[in-house]
């Protein structure tokens, strides 16, 4: 299944909208990049609101996506992490190294790149 | 009381599981956090068995212990065995280059966490918990 990654102005927007496997995930790590590279986004939002489970696999995916998307000099948000999710990351282990920007919602994170945009 | 076995050979199994866990988990009555707290757990065991066992199974079952009731979860593998069990359960152990939290995490997300392995034999791992 290929995963949408929108365009807005100069910022990406990928909302996640079913549980992936661990391929997809790889799959889709490379796509984001893909489109950051060619069409020079300068930030990325990745939007997980209907995951419902975050595992240690998906967190090091979405912290590996971070990390090479500010390589390219695209800012990453992940937003809409759910409150059980949240906590059980926590529990998890889960360490503040973990260095992912995240926001609530959509709208938080577009205003988090925006405002960063505008210094 | 309900049972399901889960083979696990493909990282899509691992979401298989997962789902099976979590209705399974809803069945009994566990609330959202635990669902999640489950599934989780699920998930990085069943995880383990793809990445270091190469295949296995995942079993899950609704137990009961006087009028308490919960989840069991028993992943078992005929894969290479823990060579050293005391530092897999140390957070950030990893021989995959993976975060290391798996086992460690699993076992604060259940109630209770067993795990036995032997070297060339494979390894077992069991965790529950409990309905409050
Ligand atoms: N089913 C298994 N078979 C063999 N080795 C395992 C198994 N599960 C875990 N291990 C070992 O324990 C270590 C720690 O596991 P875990 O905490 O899940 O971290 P990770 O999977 O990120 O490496 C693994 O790196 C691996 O060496
Ligand atoms: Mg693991």
């Amino acid at each position: 299944m290929k995963i949408p990654i929108l365009k807005m102005e100069d910022i990406l927007i990928v909302t996640i909208q079913s549980e992936l496997t661990d391929r997809e995930i790889e799959e889709l790590s490379h796509d984001i990049l893909d489109m950051i590279n060619k069409v020079g986004a300068e930030g990325l939002i990745i939007d997980i609101t209907a995951l419902k489970v975050v595992d240690s696999f998906m967190a090091r995916s979405l912290n590996a996506i971070a990390n090479a998307a500010t390589l390219l000099g695209s800012e990453t948000v992940v937003v809409g992490i759910q409150p059980a999710v949240a906590l059980t990351l926590v529990e998890l282990g889960l360490r503040i190294s973990w260095g992912v920007k995240t926001a609530l919602n959509l709208e938080k994170g577009l205003e988090i790149l925006r405002k960063k945009k505008d210094k | 009381m309900d049972e399901q076995t889960i083979e696990v050979r493909r990282d899509i199994d691992v979401i298989l599981a997962r789902n099976v866990g979590r209705k399974m988990a809803n069945e009994i009555g566990f609330g959202e956090l635990d669902q999640t707290r489950i599934t989780t757990a699920i998930s990085e065991l069943a995880r383990n068995i793809v990445i270091h066992a190469n295949r296995g199974k995942v079993v899950i079952r609704e137990i009961q212990k006087g009028d308490r009731r919960g989840i069991e979860v028993v992943c078992t593998d005929d894969g290479p065995g823990i060579e050293d069990i005391e530092a897999a359960l140390r957070d950030g152990y990893t021989t995959a280059g993976g975060l290391g939290i798996g086992m460690t995490g699993a076992k604060r997300l259940m109630d209770e966490f067993h795990v036995e392995s032997v070297v060339g034999v494979g390894t077992t791992v069991i965790v529950k918990k409990w309905l409050r």
